[in-house]
């Protein structure tokens, strides 16, 4: 039975042409859910709208 | 005199610098060693014996020729095989980087490290593209700890913990992402400097997550960390994020009193998952210097989920097209996790940059009343190699998931940590000194100063 995450796997596989064989689906889809999990305690906290991304960042 | 192969760094320099041993009976002392001991600890990838030579007999000749030398006048070292060494190919771990061509120049830190006098004496063992805490490594099989050969080392930087923990060079150099200097320096009982985000150049090392990496020093005392620390220093316009601040040597300061610091110790998530011998060795640590006051640093979990957040997505993009081109040449582990990073949807990421601005202001208010923090640099000794999961009060916990807990939250904002070595039985354990950005002056004094009581220090290796 196809779990939750697989049809969103096949769709960004096939968006970035990268490829996702079955025998490495189980553990693709086990590193998403925590990545997705940890992604959403982020999200979760609230940001001031005008709060800057850091992405080069300065110590 | 011939070099002991517990020497340090300073020790040898010095007996250089004075003539009692020259520069190439040091380096062949190192070279030896790493014969004798490397076929077990897996340490080295590259032994660059003759290049080795070839400057220890450099160093020797200006000596004899009365010209000046520096302050690592022969002393061997050994680097991370993500650091670009010119005639060899920069495979970062990886299968794929071995058909590189040839570096044709040495990263930035190589240089600065023999313009000082250092002598170069190969390339190290590490994980996977740096997307490891473990010191394991599917095509060059795992880097062994020192004091228990069938534990791991740590990682990524496993190569360089080993080697300086089996004392086969008294100073590795390595990267340091989410934890990749502090894990390997707590593993093996070594010293790590982790210095601030943009310090160090990394112009001519492999990336891994540009907005994360940091590279660094692995030692076996605090002055030899100042010491090749102190060598490395400088801008380099290279490296877009290496800061233009001038140098700031360390090695003066370091025997400065730290009774005039204010230290507390990192609580709540800091005190939580944790074996009683990281809470042994961060409690040591404290009384030794008097620290009872504890601070909570807010949102460290989310800090930690963030950093995760950052690196799967940063390194996946970085990635992205040898997954395409070369998925099976990857470790399927590293694979599989670089895959599902480019499938974490953006706004996540933006999300998790912007609040890393937002932590970043909290811990600035921190250092306002503090200078220093301690915290466990691991929440555990070296587990076995292949260990899966470990035991902690009785619930199972998964052993990759959970080494760099305690480091990530801080290499998160680019602080400053020197990871220090408790000697605990049967294994040791590290302890993250940290201070405020720029502040690795203060991070070097407390571990002098611990080194100094007695308190942490490099044991011999007792695996080999």
């Amino acid at each position: 039975m196809a779990e939750p995450l697989d049809d969103y796997i096949d769709a960004v596989s096939k968006a970035l042409a990268l490829p996702v064989e079955e025998a490495w689906r189980p553990a693709v889809r086990a590193n998403l859910e925590v990545s997705l999990r940890l992604g959403r305690m982020v999200d979760e906290f609230a940001l001031p709208d005008e709060t800057e991304p850091a992405p080069i960042f300065t110590a | 005199m011939t070099s002991k192969p517990e020497m340090t760094a300073a020790g040898i320099a010095s007996a250089v610098a004075a003539r009692k041993m020259s520069a190439l009976d040091a380096t062949e002392a190192a070279l030896a060693r790493i014969k004798q001991h490397d076929g077990i600890l897996n340490s080295f990838t590259d032994v660059t014996a003759d290049r080795a030579r070839a400057k220890a007999r450099a160093i020797d000749a200006d000596i004899a020729a009365g010209k000046p030398i520096g302050p690592l006048a022969g002393v061997p070292f050994a680097v991370k095989n993500l650091f670009d060494v010119a005639g060899l190919p920069t495979r970062a771990g990886s299968k794929i980087n071995r058909d590189l061509a040839p570096a044709k120049r040495d990263a930035t830190l190589i240089e600065r490290m023999e313009a000082a006098g250092a002598v170069l004496v190969g390339a190290l063992n590490m994980g996977e593209y740096a997307y490891d805490f473990t010191g394991e490594n599917v095509h060059d099989g795992p880097s062994r700890n020192p004091h228990d050969t069938t534990r791991m080392t740590g990682g990524s930087s496993g190569g360089s913990g080993s080697a300086v923990g089996g004392a086969l060079v008294p100073i590795a150099l390595g990267s340091d992402t989410n934890g990749s200097i502090r894990v390997p320096s707590s593993f093996c009982g070594i010293f790590g400097l982790k210095p601030t985000y943009g310090r160090l150049s990394r112009a001519r090392s492999f990336p891994f997550v540009a907005s994360l990496d940091h590279l660094g020093p692995f030692a076996r005392s605090a002055t030899d960390l100042a010491l090749a620390y102190d060598a490395m220093q400088g801008p380099d316009a290279e490296d877009s994020a290496c800061t233009t601040r001038g140098l700031e040597p360390t090695l003066p300061l370091l025997a400065n009193p730290v009774s005039d610091l204010r230290i507390a110790v990192a609580g709540g998530y800091f005190q939580k998952n944790v074996f009683p011998e990281a809470v042994e060795a961060v409690s040591r640590v404290a009384k030794a210097l008097g620290a009872t006051d504890v601070i909570d640093i807010p949102e460290a979990a989310r800090a930690r989920a963030a950093a995760y957040v950052i690196t799967t997505t940063e390194g996946a993009s970085l990635h992205l097209d040898r997954l395409r081109k070369r998925p099976n040449d990857f470790d399927p582990a590293v694979r599989d996790r670089l895959i599902a990073g480019a499938m974490v949807p953006a706004p996540l990421a933006d999300r998790a940059q912007k609040f890393r601005r937002w932590y970043r202001a909290q811990l600035a208010e921190i250092f306002k009343s503090v200078d220093v923090l301690l915290a466990p640099a691991t929440p555990c000794t070296a587990p076995k190699l292949g260990q899966v999961n470990f035991n902690l009060d009785g619930v199972e916990l998964p052993v990759r998931a959970n080494i760099g807990i305690h480091t990530q939250p801080i290499s998160f904002i680019g602080l400053p940590v020197v990871a220090v070595p408790v000697p605990l039985e049967p294994l040791p354990i590290g302890v993250q000194i940290i201070a405020a950005p720029w502040r690795e002056d203060i991070a070097l004094r407390v571990a002098y100063a611990l080194e100094k009581m007695g308190v942490v220090a490099a044991p011999s290796p007792r695996g080999i």
